[in-house]
């Protein structure tokens, strides 16, 4: 009996009929007993009804039920042989996109609520765009209400489509439609006699099918520490304990501890209770010693000396307000928690606001208001470990707490460091600067690594830019994914969108090699054209141009898949993603290529470095 | 053993709880653990000693004593406190009625009573934080209470000025006075208790295990006969295998009729079963729909 554990979260109003559904799902599954049923059914009839309602498994508090409204994320459990599932479910209107955010903040998966009669609305894509800002992996969209549209297959096609057009728009990892009715309890737990043209599983045999196992991450380690664990009986013990909050560690791994910077190794590993552990992964909570003497305490965080965390005291972040009665103004004081941190911070300036249901940019926002989400700088008075939140939820999230009524005001995601990049307007003309390029300490250059999603392409920039900078150079890693957190987050993956992509980040790496510094850039840009475009792009301002081809062969980058993702496109989840579905035309005219024979990530950016020339100039 | 890198409910829930644990134990000042010799809080303390090992449990236990327990429990109490060396302190009902405090209810239970003992005993080791082996299956009002529950200084939980909790970032801010419930059995249900208790092998109270005793049918529930209960006219005392599924107040905890002597069996029957422990057993939830969301607001465990 070995079940694993999956966490979703419902999203949707009474009218969509959640409350109906999850009643449904309880009842169905027997996770719900008898004298619950009993006061179900006695309610149902006292407030005249005359079967039991399932909707009021829901109900919830006295104080919710007197104001007819639901105020809060209230959570349920399913026990399957299979799995076990923790709902939070959550209320939908718009003025509790709080308790949205709430719930989807630990999901695995969401699940989305349609009126078949309705289609999709406001409120759908209100909440297909908050799970996707929360990095929830699976959205599963239940089209429900299916008895009142005559269990129309060509009504659920029209949803569908109408849906996918719109998730098209979102990072969406993996997304399902199953057409129900909670009231019937067609397709909720058992299959339906009415919708034979439908050939995938019940809802409930779909959730204890979902693939969650390659949604964590299993690549970049990361363990905050929380506390340390200090007894003497006998021997003195000294270890420190966390929550893993990525990748994966084991003894003799050599480890940072940041921010110090000291390097060690792990000596020993145990979980709960002291037993012993041979790798330890994301989820677990263990304690570990390491063979060093380093002073180590809560606050710190260890990694791996070529993997390590993005550390600064300026963040982009995407938040949402949470206070009922304070706003959110640039200049705002707070304390911003992290897994590992607690800092006195201040939002430095609301770059934008999203309007949740349009997607749409609010430019010259003063203040937020409860349930707002915009787009902020912050700067902590500690510099900050983390992670883009898009690469880990847990290193890349964060609260803002008030100081002085000790509420969490907002909740956060890290987007990367704040770079100050914003676009300028069409009309904007070119400034000389007075500063020649003769004049400044460095000649710049760029460094264009391209090759497959999971060549290693990121894993060797980040080492080439650790290098430069231990050797004192200006350097700085444009991550093809990083950028499309923030420069590029409103590009898709369409032929030109990808295009526009590559051709951004040549412009932005021609900027810093213009400034004296080298742009290293990680992008698989397939295409030769793409490639030749950011050639010129640089000849045009006669910047040094250094195209680098890591050629790792496609079984080994598909072997290594560290984000799961060519497990997605085989399975057909990811269309055009590049080596399955669509070309890599291989570089004939690279000025370096890079093989994996060539040894360790340091090892490699030591090479590229000193065939290229580059530390020396 | 854990294979592909997946941790098993099981593991998933132990991780969350030791993690709250230690979050409790390096941001608070003084904390402390609520201990009532039920197996919620023979697994909770089970899980604080995993969380810290191999150091001693780094806050004392707080047993908020009726007067009204199975000489089981209390057995179990002294027992459970020796073998794991942990602190255990007692405030008693009984001291708050003597001093008038608190007065007896008709019928004779002190569940509500144990609110105002629970109060003075925090006010007076000066608790920061109160860990609580409270569940969200357990009751309505619970499903939607935080792991950090928020008190003022009067002990009262607002479930309209809750904090929100996102991921596992968890607000313990304070001032002086108030104080912060935490939940680390929150995520788990009443069947992963006993398959807790059944992989690590929790010691429990006897009365959790079927056993013969002498009890009186009332209301629908079979009460233990004895001390606390004497039969009124009309009633009849039996003797039946029975097992407890929680053990409160002994004026108004009932058993159920089993014949599960082990945590397997157990298992087995709550797969099985058809009411909630609550439902089922205890009197007091039964009295209002909103019995448990009122005692909360009061400050209740």
């Amino acid at each position: 009996m070995s079940r694993n554990l999956l966490r979703l979260a419902t999203a949707g109003s009474v009218d969509d009929g959640k409350s109906t559904l999850i009643g449904r799902l309880l009842y169905d599954s027997k996770s719900l007993f008898d004298d619950q049923l009993a006061a179900i059914e006695r309610v149902s009839t006292e407030r005249g009804g005359d079967a039991a309602d399932l909707a009021l498994v829901t109900d919830g508090l006295r104080a919710e039920r007197e104001q007819g409204i639901t105020i809060d994320v209230a959570y349920r459990y399913v026990t399957t042989p299979r799995r076990k599932f923790v709902i939070a479910d959550t209320p939908g209107h718009v003025q509790y996109t709080r308790n949205m955010v709430t719930g989807a903040s630990t999901a695995d998966l969401a699940l989305i609520l349609v009126d078949a009669r309705a289609g999709v609305s406001e409120q759908t894509r209100r909440h297909a765009f908050l799970a996707t800002l929360l990095g929830v992996p699976h959205l599963v969209v239940c089209v429900n209400k299916m008895d009142l549209v005559d269990w129309s297959q060509e009504r659920f096609e029209e949803i569908r489509a109408e849906f996918a057009a719109f998730a098209a728009k979102l990072t969406v990892g993996d997304l399902s439609f199953v057409p129900v009715s909670a009231l019937l309890g067609d397709n909720v737990v058992e299959g339906s006699e009415h919708m034979d043209w439908y050939p995938g599983p019940p809802l409930l045999r779909h959730l204890e099918d979902v693939h969650i196992a390659s949604d964590r991450n299993l690549i970049d380690a990361r363990l905050p520490i929380q506390y340390v664990i200090r007894a003497q009986q006998g021997l003195d013990h000294r270890s420190y304990a966390g929550t893993v909050a990525g990748g994966i560690f084991k003894p003799g791994d050599e480890v940072v501890v940041l921010p110090a910077g000291h390097t060690s190794r792990v000596r020993e590993i145990w979980g709960p209770g002291g037993g012993k552990v041979d790798e330890a992964f994301t989820g677990m909570a263990i304690s570990l010693t390491l063979d060093d003497e380093i002073d180590i305490g809560r606050g710190d965080l260890l990694a791996r000396p070529g993997n390590r965390p993005q550390q600064g005291a300026d963040l982009d972040a995407m938040v949402c307000w949470f206070s009922e009665t304070a706003q959110l103004r640039a200049g705002g004081r707070y304390l911003v928690r992290t897994a590992a941190q607690t800092s006195p911070a201040e939002v430095t300036a609301i770059d934008y606001q999203l309007d949740v249901n349009t997607l749409h940019r609010l430019e010259d926002v003063e203040a937020l208001s409860l349930n707002d989400i915009a787009r902020v700088r912050l700067r902590s008075r500690q510099p900050l470990l983390f992670d883009p939140y898009r690469e880990n939820r847990r290193t890349g999230s964060f609260i803002l707490i008030d100081p002085v009524t000790d509420q969490t005001v907002a909740a956060g995601m890290v987007t990367g460091r704040d770079t100050g990049a914003h676009a300028a307007p069409a009309t904007v003309v070119w400034h000389r600067s007075a500063v020649g390029r003769d004049d400044r300490a460095h000649a710049g250059a760029t460094i264009w690594l391209t090759g497959l999603s999971g060549s290693g392409k990121s894993t060797i920039a980040v080492e080439v830019e650790r290098q430069l900078v231990t050797a004192g150079r200006a350097a700085y890693l444009l991550d093809g994914d990083n950028l499309r957190h923030g420069l590029n987050a409103g590009l898709g993956f369409s032929a030109a969108d990808r295009d526009e992509n590559v051709r951004r980040v040549a412009e932005i790496a021609a900027l810093f090699a213009d400034s004296g510094a080298i742009a290293i850039v990680s992008v698989i840009s397939p295409f030769a054209a793409q490639r030749a475009k950011a050639r010129t792009t640089h000849a045009e301002r006669e910047l040094p141009f250094h195209e680098v081809f890591v050629d790792t062969p496609l079984p080994e980058c598909e072997r290594r898949d560290p984000k799961g993702l060519y497990a997605k496109a085989r399975a057909g989840e990811l269309p055009g993603f590049t080596g399955v579905g669509s070309p890599y035309e291989r570089p004939t005219d690279a000025d370096l290529v890079i093989t994996p024979d060539l040894g360790s990530p340091a090892e490699i950016a030591a090479h590229i470095l000193r065939e290229l020339g580059i530390a020396d100039r | 053993m854990q294979t592909g890198y997946e941790l098993s409910h099981l593991a998933a829930l132990e991780a969350e709880s030791v993690h709250i644990f230690r979050e409790v134990a390096a941001t608070f000042e003084r904390p402390g653990l609520l201990f009532s010799g039920g197996k919620d809080s023979a697994v909770l303390l089970h899980l604080a000693r995993r969380a810290f090992w191999p150091a001693p449990l780094p806050f004392p236990l707080l047993h908020v004593d009726t007067g009204h327990n199975f000489d089981e429990v209390i057995e179990f109490r002294d027992r459970t406190a020796d073998r794991t060396g942990a602190r255990l302190l007692v405030a008693s009902v009984q001291d708050d009625i003597d001093a008038g405090r608190a007065v007896e209810r008709p019928g004779g239970t002190r569940n509500p009573l144990q609110t105002t003992t629970l109060l003075r005993a925090i006010g007076e080791h000066r608790f920061d934080a109160v860990f609580g082996g409270a569940r969200r299956d357990e009751e309505k009002a619970r499903a939607k209470e935080r792991v950090f529950s928020f008190r003022n200084r009067f002990g009262e939980w607002d479930p309209r000025a809750q904090r929100p909790e996102v991921w596992n970032l968890y607000n313990g801010r304070h001032q002086q006075g108030e104080h912060i419930r935490v939940f680390p059995l929150s995520n788990w249900t009443e069947l992963d208790i006993w398959e807790y208790i059944d992989r690590e092998a929790v010691e429990l109270p006897t009365l959790y295990y079927a056993h013969r005793r002498r009890v009186v049918e009332r209301d629908g529930m079979l009460l233990s006969a004895g001390r606390f209960i004497t039969p009124q006219p009309g009633e009849r005392t039996f003797d039946a295998t029975v097992r407890f599924r929680t053990v409160g107040d002994a004026t108004c905890t009932g058993c159920v009729e089993s014949e599960a002597d082990t945590a397997a069996k157990v298992i087995a029957e709550t797969a099985a079963t058809r009411l909630t422990e609550r439902g089922a057993t205890r009197a007091d939830d039964r009295i209002s729909e909103t019995g448990m969301e009122d005692r909360k607001r009061e400050g209740y465990f």
